[in-house]
């Protein structure tokens, strides 16, 4: 790696503007097919006080200018498609195209969620063999499909906690949650209605049990774990922290995001996990869009069946499926409709492309991680030395002596060609390197990846300062966060200068 | 398996250079008798051909070749080929959340652009990324709310659509938010009255929809002025945005919560759709979701970055704004190119050819007998009518006629027994109106 | 930067400088150098009560939130306005301009309890060790 590479500024692809600096009156870049009915005198219709001339700024622009103005956009964008993600608790694995395309039928991106059911029994078939095939993964009794997101799982899981211990007669008041925990983790416990307690990982980054013995009083609704932890470690005593919770009445949660870990070799179900959500957009291969969408599917045990949000999907006499929409004690509606349909499609073509051999796509997972762990342990620190599964935590304990930190190794390694992989979380590790290949990866990509992080760390020891101010070969350098977070400019205005604040 | 870039030997080698024996010494650390000794029974594995095959059976099970007047918070409309043309691509199908700005600048600017889009739309001054849909949305602008005023007593109107409040309560039940409906009045309007004498000083929002469920515009001004009066907050959702093309936006409401899905989104049997939150800039720091802000690079280049992250759960954790993550955010973006394709003037066309068929298809309804327009208010592209006999047998026989017919409101206003709410979009052709009419007169006169 | 002899500190960082029964309260040069770049401050309104040990507000940076905790009780009299628009003066003068709110101290032996200058240079000094360990 040489710094003769040097970023492209002067292409035209480089300077594109944003979409209003291009408007220009009268342009058009969609006709309509004519109105074929009188056309309404909209000021009569809607009454002067309602009319509108039209919306002042919004563009005008060509279709040509359209196609051109994102598709430059678009080559600024990193993506899977590109290279690889090692970014530790995301799974960006590959998004296969055949997800897209049944995603996009007729048929199935036209059904209007109140249509008769009569009229949308291949929707509800679709819905009822992914129920099953969730089931079957984690080994749980039943699951709902609603939440729109992991957060949003997290949170209806939570919620039928409540109404579970609600139903016993007492709600209870805190959830315990370990300090390496994902943010929304406590986010969504307050959301909830809960007190979040944090509770101490131990010297080798697992729950310590024996505090979690004196932790779980009567107050306590449940645990939430992520397993394998934010280390990519499998939390080894996780029956036994089952057992502790069940004997005092309270709940075991699992964040599913390290799924891919775990599915087709072991199931949270039989581990003595209560309730749990997944993440098609990790796991199940839905694409990430830049930031979704997503779904966050949450399979539960019977305890906690009556409870689950509404709709819910019934099959009645003849094989005929339904969507009931009331149930004495469901906790309600956590989103209008049906979950995000068309996310729940691709999800359910991924796992029929594998179908029993979805475990290969565990393997190598932990495989791809445990590859690269063994060539760069040495090179960075490695704090918690258990076996690794999918992902594998570093720190930058070695290269900060030189005043290297791990967010200026993350940007250099753009410079190599990769997204960085996880900094600064899980909390537990100052200075962390979270890293998850994924089954995506060929052995010629981790080798690539393994050069690019040892080259790096040479950098880091011989020439800091290329290291702390990459990346150098990108189309904008680093950007001011203090600028925009002090004066925020959060949207374009017509003359609006280019450092001209908002208000 | 063709997701899979490894040959056996491969495998062999890379377990060698760890020092591995089998891959099962790699899962040594869950214990025995957990792993799993056989296979899960799933089905599969299939070719992409039998995939496509399977979704094929499937389509082919629903309601093809029917005609729909349904609209009811989920919206037909053109959608160009020249967004899924952008959307597919693999740059913006495949990347990952903006956190590493330098390398995602084209997925910041979008949503940039989406921000002051919707701020255009609705005529407010900040907007954030996305949420998960309009019904989330309006919820997250209610909790919103409650921590710009600290109070927590809030008033929906009842012609907010139905599932919206029901996810308003579900999240209310454990936030200590008291939820209390206002009735509406004899126009399909929110009952001032009512709203007038539960409005006291501890409430934090008034939430209203408009247009309505019920197809009817709400006159803002006296609402804003009312909730103002008692230090409370105006609320307004939007589940047809395109009404905002011929319609004057609520730029007195202090939050506006839309759905984004009239805007090149697919109906798709109810999602995946997106949510936006809109308000003043002063009340940026307590706006949920991702917000992309404009800054400038250390060579003095304009680009965009998340900005004003403290908000969210990544760092704020328990006291973030909103538990919120992954958003919607390749929805916001299809959002984002359907509308730069209409432009001004497509958009204007659009929402105007809806006006002028909704228009002709009451005009065409009033000509039955014993049908009558429920509400006397101006509205958009749905209207209530009320029928002289019960609404799900008239939609029976509509059925046989390869026709879905309006939306039965008596299901979700058991006070409404005979009413029923039409849908009709600039996607509805005048040979189909006309035909719903004639076929909805025949079933008018069939025996009881 | 040094650390005037007058003024009382926390263990929070919080710098106390008393005039008379008002007391200016502010964050340390260690605190501000910790959170880095100020984008934002949080302060009480002028006529609240602030209880000591309890939070009154927040100092953020682009990455971190920070809780600042009142080391004595009183009445908000005067908030800094300058931060509005320039919160990093918290970062370029923290002992002084910098300051956060001004209190009516509601009990002045509170003050007697928090470290001076010597004692805070020797916290601060023991915090960075163990940092660094």
């Amino acid at each position: 790696m040489t710094d003769k590479i040097k970023k492209a500024t002067t292409h035209t692809n480089q300077n594109e503007g944003l979409i209003f600096e291009k408007s220009s009156p009268g342009k058009r870049a969609f006709e309509l097919p004519p109105l074929d009915v009188p056309a309404a005198d909209a000021a009569k219709s809607l009454g002067i006080d309602h009319r509108r001339e039209g919306v002042e700024g919004f563009p005008e622009v060509s279709e040509i200018e359209v196609i051109r103005h994102f598709t430059r956009l678009s080559t600024w964008n990193y993506a899977i498609d590109l290279g690889m993600y090692p970014l530790g608790s995301c799974t960006m694995k590959y998004n296969p195209r055949v997800n897209e395309f049944v995603a996009r039928l007729d048929g199935i991106a036209t059904e209007h969620p109140y249509q008769p059911q009569e009229l949308s029994q291949g929707c509800l078939k679709i819905l009822q063999l992914l129920e099953k095939c969730l089931l079957e993964i984690t080994g749980m009794d039943s699951v709902t499909l609603q939440p729109a997101a992991g957060a949003q799982g997290e949170l209806t899981g939570l919620l039928l906690i409540r109404a579970y211990h609600e139903k016993n007669g007492n709600p209870r008041k805190k959830v315990l949650i370990p300090d390496s925990a994902h943010g929304t983790n406590p986010a969504t416990a307050v959301i909830a209605g809960y007190e979040v307690e944090n509770i101490e990982s131990e010297s080798h980054g697992q729950i310590d049990v024996d505090k979690l013995r004196d932790l779980v009083t009567p107050d306590v609704a449940a645990l939430m774990i992520t397993n394998p932890s934010t280390l990519g470690i499998f939390e080894e005593r996780i029956p036994e922290i089952a057992k502790i919770l069940h004997d005092k009445g309270a709940l075991l949660y699992m964040d599913g995001a390290n799924m891919n870990a775990l599915t087709g070799i072991t199931r949270p179900g039989d581990l003595g996990v209560d309730v749990m959500h997944l993440n098609l957009h990790k796991t199940f291969s839905t694409p990430h869009g830049g930031g979704g969408p997503g779904a966050g599917p949450v399979a539960m045990k019977k305890i906690l069946e009556p409870f689950r949000p509404v709709p819910i999907l019934v099959e009645k006499e003849g094989g005929r499926l339904a969507l009931e929409q009331m149930r004495p004690d469901s906790i309600g509606r956590v989103k209008a409709f049906s979950g995000n349909f068309g996310v729940l499609v691709r999800a359910l073509a991924y796992i029929l492309a594998y179908g029993p051999g979805v475990r290969q796509a565990t393997e190598d997972a932990v495989l791809n991680a445990n590859y690269i762990r063994k060539h760069l342990e040495g090179v960075f620190d490695l704090p918690y030395s258990l076996p690794s599964m999918h992902e594998v935590v570093f720190s930058d304990a070695l290269q900060k002596k030189n005043g290297v930190n791990t967010m200026d190794i993350a940007k250099r390694l753009i410079d190599y060609g990769f997204h960085p992989y996880t900094t600064a979380f899980p909390l537990i590790v100052p200075g962390a390197l979270m890293i998850e290949p994924t089954e995506s990866e060929s052995r010629e990509e981790c080798d690539l990846f393994i050069d690019a992080m040892r080259s790096i760390a040479e950098e880091a020891a011989t020439n800091p300062e290329l290291v702390k101010t990459a990346p150098h070969t990108t189309r904008v350098r680093r950007l001011d966060e203090v600028g925009a977070a002090r004066k925020p400019i959060l949207r374009w205005k017509s003359q609006t200068s280019r450092s001209e604040a908002a208000d | 398996m063709r997701y899979l870039p490894k040959s056996p030997a491969e495998r062999q080698d890379m377990l060698a250079a760890i020092g591995a024996k089998s891959i099962d010494e790699l899962f040594s650390s869950i214990p025995e008798r957990y792993r799993l000794r056989e296979a899960l029974h799933l089905p599969g594995p299939l070719s992409e051909t039998e995939i496509i095959d399977f979704f094929k059976a499937r389509a082919a099970e629903n309601s093809g070749g029917y005609t729909s007047f349904l609209g009811a918070g989920v919206y037909n409309h053109l959608r160009s080929v020249v967004t899924d043309a952008i959307i597919q691509r693999g740059e913006f199908l495949t990347s990952y959340t903006p956190y590493q700005a330098e390398i995602t600048q084209g997925t910041l600017q979008a949503i940039f652009e989406f921000q002051t889009l919707m701020c255009q739309l609705t005529g407010q001054e900040v907007a954030n990324a996305s949420m998960y849909d309009g019904s989330t949305a309006t919820t997250e602008a209610v909790l919103m709310a409650e921590r710009l005023t600290g109070r927590s007593r809030i008033l929906v109107a009842r012609s907010v659509h139905p599932e919206y409040r029901d996810v308003l309560k579900t999240y209310a039940k454990n936030s200590g938010l008291h939820v209390e409906e206002i009735g509406y009045g004899a126009n399909g309007t929110l009952d001032q009255k009512a709203l007038q004498s539960a409005l006291k000083d501890d409430v934090a929002a008034v939430v209203v929809q408009s247009p309505n469920f019920f197809g009817v515009i709400e006159t803002l001004a006296p609402l804003a002025n009312a909730a103002h009066a008692s230090g409370a907050l105006l609320v307004t959702a939007i589940t047809e945005g395109v009404s905002l093309g011929v319609m004057r936006p609520p730029a007195e409401a202090d939050i506006v919560a839309m759905e984004a899905q009239s805007f090149g989104l697919a109906p798709s049997y109810g999602g995946p759709f997106a949510g936006v939150v809109a308000s003043r800039d002063k009340f940026v720091r307590q706006m949920p979701g991702r917000l992309a802000g404009q800054t400038t690079d250390s060579e003095g280049r304009r680009g965009f970055v998340l900005t004003l992250a403290t908000r969210e759960q990544h760092i704020r954790r328990e006291k973030a704004t909103s538990n919120i993550c992954t958003n919607q955010a390749l929805c916001a973006l299809a959002a984002t190119v359907h509308l730069t394709l209409l432009g001004k003037e497509g958009l204007r066309e659009m929402a105007h050819q809806n006006l002028s068929k909704a228009q002709f298809a009451l005009a065409e309804l009033e000509k039955i007998p014993g049908v009558r327009r429920a509400f006397d208010a101006p509205f958009f592209n749905e209207f209530t009518v009320e029928l002289p006999r019960s609404v799900k047998i008239v939609n029976a026989y509509l059925l046989r006629e390869k026709i879905i017919g309006p939306f039965v409101l008596g299901t979700a206003y058991p006070e409404l027994t005979k009413h029923a709410l039409v849908c009709v979009t600039e996607t509805t052709a005048r040979a189909e109106i006309e035909r719903f009419s004639a076929a909805l007169r025949r079933a008018l006169e069939q025996p009881v | 930067m040094a650390y005037p002899a007058n003024y009382r500190y926390t263990k929070e960082h919080e710098w106390v400088d008393v005039k008379g029964d008002v007391a200016a309260i502010g964050i340390t040069d260690y605190a501000q150098h910790e959170l880095g770049d100020v984008v934002f401050v949080e302060l009480p309104k002028v006529g609240s009560k602030i209880e000591a040990g309890k939070t009154f507000g927040t100092v953020e940076s682009v990455k971190a939130v920070s809780d600042i905790y009142a080391p004595a009780s009183g009445e908000v009299v005067e908030a800094n306005e300058v931060l509005h628009n320039t919160p990093e003066t918290i970062n370029t003068d923290p002992h002084g301009a910098g300051w956060l709110i001004k209190v009516r101290l509601a009990n002045p032996a509170e003050i007697s309890g928090l470290m001076d200058t010597a004692a805070y240079e020797a916290y601060i000094a023991s915090q960075s060790k163990e940092a660094s360990a």
